[in-house]
């Protein structure tokens, strides 16, 4: 299945669903070490976002959290892809450019075909492909 | 986005490889928040200065840049560094050079080394209606909200790309419907002081996913602190950039900010009753601010070590007026360039807590610092923690 989504940065990647309904401060809820975020008031507390794609509303906080996504690639501990729900934040947009992580933006009703696919088949699902070139997610 | 034929030679490499990265950082926001076209600015305030949040990663991006023969075509002003440039305290050499590396490659790009989260506070402001672009979230809130500028909650890398290139994607609050909200915040708790203002920006942050909020039931006259405070609060928690004190519309969504909300408000950043030192200024002070600290701790001491954040040029005006003086002997230590945010003056070995009056600083030093924070507000620090 194929749901359709608007490109920000392009880009074809693969990897598992990392779903949060709660904004992310990337300056201050990630261990660039890891990947992880770490905040004991965040739902994805010590989960990683390396190599998954990420599914959230947006970034808030800090305007340097830009150089966190930047240095998260760096260090191999960056999500593949991301996608966001609520809206395209400057930071997010900026910090996806520079280290070249495709970033989509999706529809209230296609987001919540996403998150069925995901309360389904949950992290045992096989990898979706975010084609922001395409804009398009596939599942499987 | 429609970009014009010579924006269309600068993202294809034509004015050098800096100009095309700015473009290809703009053209990205651009896209994420449907603009139509690039327009002009006058003013950049750019963040991702400290090497704590910065880290080697951008000290390259940023050599790259400088290399690349990025420079800046307007006024550019510049966010702390980790530390006091002419007094440079006991930290790692390795932290010290790779700070100092990341400062010289700002000053090659042009931009002006102010060392300061407040600039509204030390530079000219422009025109009322002016399009600038604000990273400092505090400062971009405020900017929309309280100096009449206009700018969207930016990033480092977007104000950085705008600096060089004095443009911004033409979208969000740079138009003026977005700065019209359509839901407001209904104030309904006893807001007195500095911190109480900061723990309602706090709310507002959290709590607002528009880019602009109504804020009723809450005096428009007011202490500048407690707008400097408000805004760091909504621009710690969240994406919203702009605030508008009114009066209630009928047809507005509304949020309640009573009580209960402000307790828990409180209850989730004020994590200890006591602590090991106070810390003055997230976002830095101004010299408003450090005459209100005097006035109330003149002839008396502090029982803790004291410090206080503030831009140099605010020091040296407190130095000149003899008001520095007065803070130094009842115990305070200033510390210029930098901010309580983030800065690695105060860290985990050296202390367990700290007391502030900034929500700001609460927030990050809780969060990445991993320090716990007693909250109070300025009157009631110096009242507990002086003799």
């Amino acid at each position: 299945m194929k749901i359709k989504c608007k490109k920000i940065v392009g880009g074809i990647t693969k990897g598992k669903l990392l779903f949060s309904d709660q904004p992310i401060n990337f300056l201050a809820m990630l261990n660039l070490k890891t990947g992880q975020i770490m905040d004991t008031n965040h739902k994805l507390n010590n989960l990683t976002l390396k190599n998954n794609i990420l599914v959230f509303p947006n970034a808030i906080g800090s305007s340097v959290g830009a150089y966190t996504i930047f240095s998260l690639k760096n260090n191999n501990t960056s999500p593949n892809g991301i996608i966001c729900t609520n809206s395209v934040d400057i930071t997010t947009a900026s910090g996806c450019a520079i280290s070249n992580i495709p970033l989509v933006y999706i529809e209230k009703n296609n987001y919540e075909i996403l998150k069925n696919h995901y309360e389904e088949k949950g992290k045992y699902s096989d990898d979706v492909v975010l084609d922001a070139e395409n804009e398009s997610i596939v599942l499987n | 986005m429609q970009l014009t034929r010579e924006e269309e030679k600068a993202i294809s490499g034509e004015y050098g490889e800096a100009n095309a990265m700015a473009y290809r950082i703009l053209v990205a926001i651009g896209e994420a928040t449907d603009a139509q076209n690039l327009i002009p600015i006058k003013w950049a305030h750019v963040s991702g200065v400290n090497y704590n949040t910065i880290g080697d990663s951008g000290l390259n991006f940023l050599r790259k840049i400088s290399e690349d023969g990025g420079r800046i075509s307007v006024k550019s002003s510049l966010n702390p560094m980790g530390f006091d440039r002419r007094n440079v305290p006991d930290l790692p050499q390795d932290f010290i050079d790779k700070q100092l590396e990341i400062t010289s490659y700002y000053e090659r790009i042009g931009i002006t080394p102010t060392f300061s989260c407040i600039p509204y506070e030390i530079l000219p402001i422009p025109e009322s209606g002016t399009q600038v672009s604000f990273a400092e979230s505090n400062a971009a809130v405020l900017a929309n909200s309280h100096l009449n500028l206009i700018t969207n909650k930016e990033s480092a890398l977007s104000a950085l790309a705008s600096a060089i290139v004095g443009k911004a994607p033409y979208s969000d609050l740079r138009t003026e419907e977005y700065r019209n909200p359509t839901t407001e915040i209904v104030n309904e708790s006893n807001i007195e002081n500095e911190l109480d203002y900061g723990l309602l920006g706090y709310f507002i942050g959290k709590t607002m996913k528009k880019s602009c909020t109504g804020l009723c039931n809450l005096s428009k006259k007011t202490d500048f602190w407690n707008i400097k405070s408000l805004s760091a609060g909504i621009g710690t928690s969240g994406s919203c950039g702009m605030f508008k004190i009114k009066e209630s519309s009928k047809n507005n969504e509304k949020i309640s900010f009573g009580d209960k909300e402000f307790k828990e408000t409180k209850d989730e950043l004020n994590t200890s009753e006591d602590g090991q030192i106070i810390t003055f200024g997230s976002p830095q002070l101004g010299f408003e601010d450090i005459c209100k600290i005097t006035t109330l701790i003149e002839g008396k001491k502090f029982t803790k070590p004291c410090k206080i954040f503030c831009p140099r040029s605010v020091f040296n005006k407190s130095e000149e007026c003899g008001i520095s003086s007065v803070l130094q002997k009842s115990g305070a230590e200033f510390i210029c360039d930098a901010c309580t945010c983030l800065t690695p003056l105060i860290k985990k070995e050296n202390y367990d807590s700290i007391i502030t009056n900034s929500v700001k600083a609460a927030y990050y030093m809780k969060t990445s610092n991993k320090i716990s924070v007693a909250l109070k507000d300025v009157r009631t620090i110096v009242k507990e923690y002086s003799n």
